[in-house]
């Protein structure tokens, strides 16, 4: 059992508290103008540019089936990079890096919600809380899902 | 890969390429030296560079070529059409095995002995029967399909043996050859050694490598001893030419010449100090003392020497290319020849890897996108102290940009350089007689662009190779000249460029196309029938639709058109064609000239701004309510006059999904209509608003957008803000495929004037004195004018005013009628062919659309009728009557006589003339005849196909394509109008041509424009066929 730990950006997504590999993630960004992209799929928020670099961001709540956050709230993103284009993962807030060894690990129970069983690798335990661990790769190769699903 | 290796394979490649087109000029013109001269340099810099890099196979093949050219170059043989195809295959063969090269980085394994062995019966005077062969061979490997050119090989492919060839080499007679007295002794040989000797190799026959040693060893001494030779050996290491020459003799006399140095390595004294004829002599006759001083057989003496004697010709051609090389070098120095301009060239250009560029253009556009959002900084701030070292940035910025642009450019002719090789070959292949013509090859174009269309344009120069030439036979019987053209005919047009592709061909088959095309259910019959033969033949760009019967090796390989046309409209290109069945194929490719920076059009469609890329923007219209433009609905569906065109309009927000439908017909108080043109459909666009252009550097959009065809791209604006890139042909194609083919707004038009039933027309309403409104149809008025009415003179005690440079008559609509006094005096202009008048108007009310349908003839001249518009009656004018009357081609008539006529004959009236069918149609109706009017003579002719029957056929008689008495035969010749009377109407009024239009079978003769006789005509024919039935 190797006892080197992970570390990982945790985020926010309607109260679930998430982790995204410190290593996949970019930047953070605070809120930018979003150009929405007409008849772009639903998870699509639209571009964004980075210093100069178009991203595309990602709408996370409607990737992982979550209700519409309200207009108030400032949207907070993520930015990681998945077959050398950037994404923008959009989510409503970041939190501390975590640190956790390996050996606290747990699989995704099987009741977990398809959507999120999709896109999540596994699970660790926090003290009152769970912590769900987002495969980035998973999470934007939808495009090519969805393109053969349709 | 090897820095030195890659350079040699661009080197090569290039160089070959060259040489590929070089040859096929030197076919035509034999005797040009220049071409020839350069030619042979090239292949001897590819051997040169190939014995350095040690390539044996690409030496050995470039060597055998070399030789024949050697000899066209020397005079020794003539240029033919079967050894220029031989050293083409040699070409195709240096090429495969390069493509090799570059894959493995080793020469690829391979035999290229009866390739070499046929280059080198052809260098030794042989004929092109027993080369036939190669060519074969070089068929089957490569895709270049080569023609058969023997008439009587006896061989098959490969049947050439190594030993045949070393036969026929020796036994070939050398270009100077002189036995001298070396057979001497022949008889001493045993009879039957020598016969059992011929099997072996040479090599084998003397002893071995060892006594070639010897025999080199030898050779060199008595070299350095003969003074007049001597020379050839200065300044080179002999123990090093021993070896190599012994190696080399090793290598050739076993008959594997690719094993050893190479000739220019073995004999680099001889060919450096540029060895003579007699000096040769001289060697020979050394190698011969010394072969038989070691006791060697005389016919293993003779065979040796031979083998010499062979490759003293390629060191003879060597010697004279070093000794020219260095002559030139001279002649350089002295500043005289040409040469050294192009030399000059060559010392400035340097080579660069093609990725350090697009790196440097990615950079590039970067920067601009900064330098654009900087700008837009400095614009928000007034009075910086950045504005001046920033505009220089800009400057700079656009000149650097325009800089890396140059560097992108190339010649389109870089695309073309394959063509004549191909066309070459097809005319062998195909047996026919084709003369390629390119035009305009030094266009430049962005490289990206230029790799993207070479396939294309090699597909359809291929095809209009193989199936819009016809044969020879055929095209003689059409009484056209036995050779056809293609020509290929490159220039820019405002920041595009324009590619046509033309032949003279049999051109594309509607009748053909229109089987298939029902065939493949790409349309109904019904379609097809209200097609225009050039919507048919466009047919070609869809997928699977080749018209070839037969799939030849040349083209109809599964690749069509309609791959030429994604690919070039990949790029923002498009593709259209002319074709005339007879006459020839044209098609027009339209590209941008680069792609990565574009001039856009920003624009706004709800909250979100969108980029258009300028090129496809032809116009901008603003429309409102209370404009000259507005925006129309015909069944829900937009559209927008513009200059007497219907364009279909799409709106932005439908399309991107932004409407609410509710709140649209409200909000839409001002819209902009963006014009563009995908192929040669003509669209507006409707956005919100209108912003500046912009240039920017369109980047792709992530995978998970590209499947949206809207969009082209997105980019970065000067605010910083992304934005997404229009693509007008994704647009186009989204608002479905049959709007993408129908082929532009001109052909719909010109259909829903075939139908008489149901039309609209556009009518403009004028008032001119009294209250009445009246009439006339917008297609027959050229202009609208306002005139300053002290321009008005008078000539003749008629008024007249100067238009654009003439006098114009300017008439009124009845004598009671009053000019202005003062101010402006709007007038109608009409133009018929180079005649022009101008009606004088109280004021112009409004145009519409709408049925001319004409309930009241009316008695008055100048008058058609009334008709009820807009839900008012309306006085239809005659305006063939006011260019009569404005003219005096006629006077004061009345056209009362005719109107008692209402059985509702049915008339054909054709004439290519839009302008006269206008004028003309109005009248008829009028009088009470239903008119089908069609604008040529091929379109009447599918009428008659379609089985409608007139009462009266009235035809022009000058036309495009058909004329009106080619038309008359066809008619008389059977179906159903055999009968039908015909009417000629023509502006010629000779007896001859009365006599001509009789003898056709036109029934009577009518002048244009004489209104009269004409009505009277139709009433003649139609009453005596009443009579008749």
């Amino acid at each position: 059992m190797k006892n080197e730990n992970r570390d990982f950006v945790t985020i926010r997504l309607s109260g679930q508290l998430c982790g995204i590999p410190i290593l996949s993630v970019h930047d953070v960004l605070s809120e930018q103008k979003i150009t929405a992209v007409p008849l772009a799929p639903s998870a699509v928020a639209g571009v964004l540019n980075l210093r100069g670099r178009i991203v595309t961001a990602i709408n996370l709540r409607e990737r992982l089936g979550l209700d519409d956050r309200g207009e108030d709230n400032k949207n907070m993103s993520i930015v990681v990079e998945y077959e050398g284009e950037p994404y923008s993962l959009l989510i409503d807030s970041v939190g501390d890096v975590l640190s956790f060894p390996e050996d606290k690990f747990e699989r995704n129970p099987v009741t977990l919600d398809a959507r999120w069983q999709g896109v999540s690798e596994g699970i660790y335990h926090m003290e009152g809380e769970l912590l769900v661990i987002l495969d980035v790769e998973k999470l934007l190769n939808f495009g090519t899902n969805q393109a053969t699903a349709a | 890969m090897d820095d030195l290796l890659s350079e040699f394979l661009t080197e090569t490649s290039e160089s070959i390429d060259v040489v590929d087109v070089e040859l096929v000029t030197l076919e035509q013109d034999p005797t040009n030296k220049p071409i020839l001269d350069n030619i042979f340099r090239l292949v001897h810099t590819i051997k040169g560079t190939c014995g350095f890099l040690g390539l044996p196979r690409l030496e050995t093949v470039a060597h055998a070529g070399e030789n024949v050219l050697g000899k066209f170059r020397d005079g020794e043989l003539v240029v033919t059409p079967g050894s220029v195809t031989l050293i083409l295959a040699a070409l195709d063969r240096i090429k495969e095995i390069l493509a090799g090269l570059e894959a493995t980085q080793e020469e690829p394994e391979g035999d290229d002995s009866d390739l070499i062995s046929q280059l080198n019966i052809v260098a030794s005077g042989g004929t092109i029967d027993e080369a036939a062969p190669v060519a074969e061979k070089a068929a089957e490997e490569d895709d270049m399909v080569l023609p058969e050119i023997t008439q009587s090989s006896n061989m098959l492919p490969g049947q050439v043996s190594l030993e045949e060839l070393e036969a026929a080499f020796a036994a070939a007679p050398g270009p100077d050859d002189e036995d001298g007295d070396d057979n001497l002794a022949a008889d001493d040989s045993p009879e039957s050694e020598g016969a059992e000797s011929q099997e072996e190799d040479l090599l084998t026959r003397i002893g071995g490598a060892e006594p070639v040693k010897v025999i080199i060893h030898l050779f060199h001494n008595r070299i350095l001893a003969d003074a007049s030779v001597k020379g050839l050996m200065a300044g080179i290491n002999t123990r090093d030419s021993k070896d190599k020459m012994g190696n080399f003799f090793t290598a050739h006399l076993s008959g594997r010449q690719d094993a050893g140095p190479s000739v220019s390595a073995a004999f680099a004294g001889f060919i450096s100090h540029g060895i003579t004829e007699e000096q040769n002599e001289t060697i020979c006759k050394l190698l011969t003392s010394v072969l038989e001083e070691v006791d060697l057989p005389p016919l293993e003496v003779d065979a040796f020497v031979e083998t010499y004697r062979g490759i003293s010709v390629d060191i003879l051609a060597e010697a004279r290319a070093a000794s020219k090389s260095n002559s030139k070098k001279d002649k350089d120095a002295a500043g005289t020849a040409k040469k050294s301009g192009e030399n000059a060239v060559a010392n400035q250009s340097i080579r660069v890897n093609v990725q350090v560029l697009e790196d440097l253009m990615t950079m590039v556009s970067e920067l601009v996108l900064t330098r654009n959002q900087l700008m837009q900084l400095l614009r928000n701030s007034d009075d910086s102290e950045f504005s001046i070292p920033l505009q220089r940035l800009s400057q700079c910025t656009t000149e650097l940009q325009e800089g890396v642009m140059k560097t992108r450019m190339q010649p389109v002719g870089n695309a073309w350089a394959k063509l004549p090789r191909i066309i070459r070959d097809l005319q062998l292949e195909l047996d026919k007689k084709i003369d390629l013509q390119m035009l305009g090859a030094d266009t430049e174009l962005d490289r990206q662009v230029l790799e993207m269309i070479k396939d294309p344009l090699t597909h359809m120069v291929r095809n209009s190779a193989d199936h819009g030439i016809e044969m020879p036979a055929d095209r003689l019987a059409a009484g056209k000249k036995e050779t056809g053209t293609v020509r290929l005919n490159a220039f820019h047009e405002g920041g595009h460029i324009i590619i046509e592709i033309t032949d003279d061909g049999a051109g594309l088959p509607v009748e053909k196309l229109k089987a298939k095309a029902l065939k493949n259910e790409l349309a109904t019959q019904e379609e097809l029938d209200e097609m225009s033969d050039n919507q048919i033949q466009r047919f070609i760009f869809h997928a699977g639709f080749s018209t070839a019967e037969k799939v030849t090796a040349v083209s109809g390989r599964g690749v069509g058109m309609d791959v030429v046309r994604s690919n070039i409209e990949k790029i923002g290109g498009t593709v259209d064609l002319k074709s005339i069945e007879g006459k020839g194929t044209s098609f027009s490719i339209k590209i941008p000239l680069t792609l990565a920076i574009v001039s856009a059009l920003i624009v706004k469609c709800r909250e979100e701004k969108f980029a258009i890329p300028q090129i496809s923007v032809l116009e901008l219209v603003r429309a409102s309510h209370d404009s000259e433009h507005k925006i129309e609905h015909i069944n829900n569906t937009p559209v927008l006059r513009l200059r007497d065109r219907l364009l279909p309009l799409i709106r932005l927000d439908e399309i991107l999904g932004m409407a609410d439908t509710e709140e649209d017909e409200a909000a839409s108080k001002e819209d902009y209509i963006v014009i563009s043109q995908v192929g040669t459909f003509t669209f507006g666009i409707v956005v919100d608003q209108v912003f500046d252009t912009e240039e920017i550097v369109v980047k792709p959009v992530a995978p998970i957008l590209r499947d949206l065809q809207t969009f082209a791209g997105n980019t970065i604006l000067g605010d910083g803000k992304v934005i997404m890139i229009l693509d007008p042909n994704g647009i186009v194609s989204q608002i479905g495929d049959s709007m993408n083919d129908t082929t532009g707004f001109g052909m719909e038009e010109e259909e829903t004037s075939k139908k008489t039933k149901d039309e609209r027309e556009a009518i403009l309403l004028f008032g001119a004195g009294g209250n009445d409104c009246r009439a006339v149809p917008l297609s027959l008025v050229a202009r609208l004018e306002e005139i300053d009415v002290a321009s008005i003179e008078k000539s003749d005690g008629k008024p007249v005013f100067q238009y654009r440079g003439r006098l114009m008559p300017l008439v009124t609509l009845d004598d009671s009628y009053q000019l202005k006094e003062e101010g402006r005096q709007p007038v109608l202009v009409f133009a018929d062919g180079d005649k022009t008048m101008g009606i004088a108007v109280d004021e112009i009310l409004d145009i519409l659309e709408d049925e001319i349908d004409v309930e009241l003839s009316s008695s008055i001249p100048g008058q058609v009728g009334t008709a009820v518009i807009n839900g008012n009656a309306t006085e239809i004018i005659d305006v063939a009557y006011y260019i009569e009357k404005a003219f005096g081609t006629l006077g004061t008539s009345s056209t009362s006589g005719h109107m008692g006529i209402r059985d509702q004959s049915h008339l054909l009236l054709i004439d290519d003339s839009k302008f006269f069918l206008n004028m003309i149609k109005p009248l008829l109706s009028a009088a009470g005849y239903k008119i089908t009017a069609v604008d040529s003579a091929s379109d009447a002719l599918r009428l008659r196909e379609k089985g409608e029957d007139f009462d009266l056929i009235i035809s022009d008689i000058e036309m495009p394509d058909m004329d009106g008495f080619g038309f008359a035969e066809k008619v008389r010749e059977g179906g159903i109008w055999q009968k039908t009377p015909m009417v000629a109407l023509s502006s010629h009024q000779t007896p001859k041509d009365f006599a001509r239009g009789r003898e056709v079978g036109f029934d009577d003769y009518v002048v244009k424009l004489d209104r009269d006789s004409l009505m009277s005509t139709i009433v003649e024919q139609i009453g005596k066929t009443q009579n008749a039935a």
